[in-house]
């Protein structure tokens, strides 16, 4: 579904990918740690689409297609869904509306029927039930007056609603609390079809127990450098960073 | 942005290509202003004496008053011997169908939404045997006439209501009130006249659309609304279809009356020609208008979208002289590329409980400035008056400018005046969450600005609501990035 290769980018003059590897087969789900600064928040926006982020070398295939030469919205169309590490708001449009918008253009660039009002809000009150939603949220502007939890539980609420191919969800379980943690993890989990794709970029281990990957990749100084199974993630949580940082280092000074 | 609004430049403004019909009268004023042009238009409109009257004492007004300069734009002066004062209403080029009208101007049309029977009437395409609009027009005015209601011409009503423009013409606006509505009480081509008798309230929203006689839209347009006591009357003004007009300056006046318990709503929605991309050309919209509410729990309400015009300058008002007597003004005024706006509203506080309401929403993009200039005046005779303003600007890109002038002078102390103001920004990340959701720059804007807007917008009657979403879209394309 997703192949990166040799991927290089760099923001204000500052290089941060530093020619990644990845791939993402349909149906899995793949966590991304590493310490601060390795370029996790790069590697979400750079595949979004973020025009600050200017790619320097390398490629990006996503369902076959030059992902590189598609704009954000080409991209979402496409099926590439990130869920934000830092929600906007935006005051004045609903929550509903906005989704309804969204959801539309989606439908239209596959060649389906737009939603009418009526058939968009039953699909709605569905996928409200998924991250424990009340109906008083969908009326409120997107995110404005949310709390961190509530927002990235829209977010994942918006990821229902548009049934993505491929889901990058960048630190999602930052400043969550326990509960909020639980419900955003039940509604990924309830997403998870088999066909679809999960990248989970995340610095802590304890979403991994709600969230279990299929894979984990350590990222450090813009590449992935080393890739294991969920026990890489626990062996992380017990002895930090250091050790990989360390064999990395002395692999590239020899 | 003036190449996805070069609408009707070719049909509005096409001479009849055969040459003149034998019985028109080709005669135009000829360019200038002054006593014997006055006459000549009277007297082409075969005015009655007091009209003529009437005129005359404007203009010689006019004459000693000097062009105001106060208002937060610039433009180039305005040469009033250069402009022809009285021209005869020219025949509009009719197309066959809308197969023949330019493709371009077919999908702004479509874009804005506007109806097959709409277009073909802006379009001037000769009417089909199946659908007579004539008939159409005549059938709404007969439903009319059967209440009571008058909706004519202003110069219709001259010569059928002569006792009614006598009594409130200039009663609202008299001629001695700015240098603009001197000049437009003295040389006035015409406009809309519209009476409520007692008790009635209109059954349909009144547009100028169903005037029979709407000849291209006046230089100079004159309306007055009359709304006897407990009437009630919706009009609404302008079309969403971008209007060109070789006249570049446009002084109309609007007075609207509404006695005791009646309601007088009355929308805009504005849209003249801009000006290309660099400010040239491009419409003056040097407006009066004031409404005033003479008697115990009069309404008027004013709602407008101005997104046109190179130049827009006018302040709604309501004079609230009944006691219990309400005024509000909503007001949505866009302004791109080199467009400038100073547009706001006065609330003038006479009687005792009255209240105001003021919600202004302006938009700036391009290199446009947009000024908003209120005044809530609570006078010492107004007891327990309330006034709620709320200012708010959004800018889009960081060439453009919003301005606020808020005038507030209370001489009663038992009066509750609250003003709020925002000032916002269209956020680049804002616009990058919509397009990661799938939606386009253009479309994310549109969806920002008029969720801003709504508040307004929900003021306008339905299908100009819905028109003017679309508008407000189109207008700002090309303003963010």
């Amino acid at each position: 579904m997703l192949t990166i290769k040799d991927l290089k980018a760099s923001v204000e003059e500052k290089q941060i990918l530093n020619g990644l590897n990845f791939e993402v087969k349909p149906g899995e789900v793949h966590a991304i740690m590493g310490p601060n600064g390795s370029g996790k928040s790069t590697l979400a926006s750079v595949l979004a689409g973020r025009v600050e982020y200017d790619v320097t070398a390398g490629e990006v295939l996503f369902n076959g297609e030059d992902l590189l030469d598609m704009s954000p919205e080409d991209r979402a169309r496409a099926g590439m869904f990130l869920a934000f590490q830092y929600p906007i708001e935006i005051p004045g449009v609903s929550n509903a509306n906005f989704l309804k918008t969204a959801v539309n253009e989606v439908r239209k660039s596959k060649g389906l029927e737009v939603l009418d009002s009526k058939q968009f809000l039953k699909i709605m009150q569905e996928k409200m039930k998924l991250v424990e939603m009340d109906k008083a949220m969908t009326q409120r502007s997107v995110n404005e007056g949310f709390s961190g939890g509530e927002k990235k539980r829209n977010e994942i609420f918006q990821m229902a609603m548009l049934e993505p191919s491929l889901a990058i969800l960048d630190e999602t379980d930052s400043g969550l609390d326990i509960d909020a943690l639980r419900i955003v993890a039940n509604g990924v989990n309830a997403l998870r079809d088999g066909q679809r794709s999960f990248i989970v970029i995340t610095h802590y281990q304890r979403l991994l127990d709600y969230i279990v990957p299929d894979f984990v990749h350590v990222l450090y100084k813009g590449r992935i450098v080393k890739s294991g199974t969920k026990e890489l993630a626990l062996e992380l949580e017990e002895k930090g960073y250091d050790w990989i940082k360390e064999e990395v280092d002395a692999t590239l000074n020899a | 942005m003036s190449d996805d609004l070069k609408i009707l430049e070719d049909v509005a403004n096409s001479e009849y290509k055969w040459g003149f019909v034998s019985n028109f009268e080709s005669d135009n004023a000829p360019k200038g202003l002054n006593e014997d042009i006055v006459r000549f238009i009277s007297a082409k409109k075969k005015e009655p004496e007091w009209l003529l009257e009437y005129r005359l004492k404007a203009f010689r007004h006019w004459q000693t008053m000097t062009e105001p300069a106060w208002p937060n734009v610039a433009y180039p002066k305005v040469d009033f011997q250069d402009i022809i004062y009285y021209s005869a209403p020219k025949p509009k080029v009719q197309l066959d169908s809308l197969d023949d009208l330019d493709p371009e101007i077919k999908a702004t049309f479509d874009k804005l939404g506007i109806s097959l029977e709409e277009q073909k009437r802006l379009a001037n395409v000769a009417v089909d045997a199946v659908i007579d609009s004539v008939s159409v027009k005549t059938t709404f005015r007969e439903a009319l006439l059967e209440k009571g209601i008058i909706f004519s011409s202003f110069s219709e009503a001259v010569h059928e209501h002569p006792e009614l423009i006598k009594k409130y013409l200039g009663s609202v606006v008299p001629y001695t009130d700015n240098f603009y509505a001197a000049l437009n009480a003295a040389v006035f081509s015409d406009g809309s006249f519209c009476y409520i008798p007692k008790g009635v309230r209109c059954p349909m929203e009144l547009s100028t659309y169903f005037r029979i006689n709407s000849a291209g839209t006046g230089q100079f347009e004159r309306t007055l609304i009359i709304a006897e006591e407990g009437a009630y009357v919706s009009y609404l003004e302008g079309c969403t279809a971008p209007m060109r007009d070789e006249n570049q300056l446009h002084a109309a006046v609007v007075e609207i009356v509404s006695h005791a318990e009646a309601q007088v709503k009355y929308s805009t929605v504005q849209n003249w020609y801009p000006g290309d991309k660099n400010g040239k050309g491009g419409i003056f919209n040097f407006v009066t208008k004031r409404g005033i509410c003479l008697g115990y729990k009069s309404k008027i309400s004013w709602t407008q979208v101005e997104t046109g015009s190179a130049i827009t300058w006018k302040y709604p008002s309501v004079i609230l002289k009944g006691d219990n007597s309400v005024g509000e003004f909503y007001s949505v005024a866009v302004t791109n590329n080199m467009q400038q706006a100073d547009t706001g509203t006065k609330m003038i506080h006479i009687g005792k409980n009255t209240s105001s309401t003021i919600i202004s929403k302006g938009i700036s993009g391009g290199r446009s400035h947009n000024s908003y200039r209120g005044l809530v005046k609570i006078n010492k005779s107004a007891d327990n008056a309330r006034n709620f303003s709320q200012c708010d600007s959004l800018l889009l890109g960081d060439q453009c400018g919003a301005h606020t002038f808020p005038y507030l002078e209370v001489s009663n102390k038992s009066a509750k005046v609250e003003h709020e103001a925002t000032t916002s920004k269209v956020g680049e990340d804002q616009i990058f969450y919509c397009n990661q959701r799938g939606i386009s720059t253009e479309d994310a804007v549109g969806l920002i600005v008029n969720g801003y807007c709504k508040e307004v917008f929900n003021k306008l009657p339905m299908e100009f609501a819905v028109e003017a979403q679309k508008l407000l879209a189109i207008s700002l394309e090309g303003s963010v990035g």
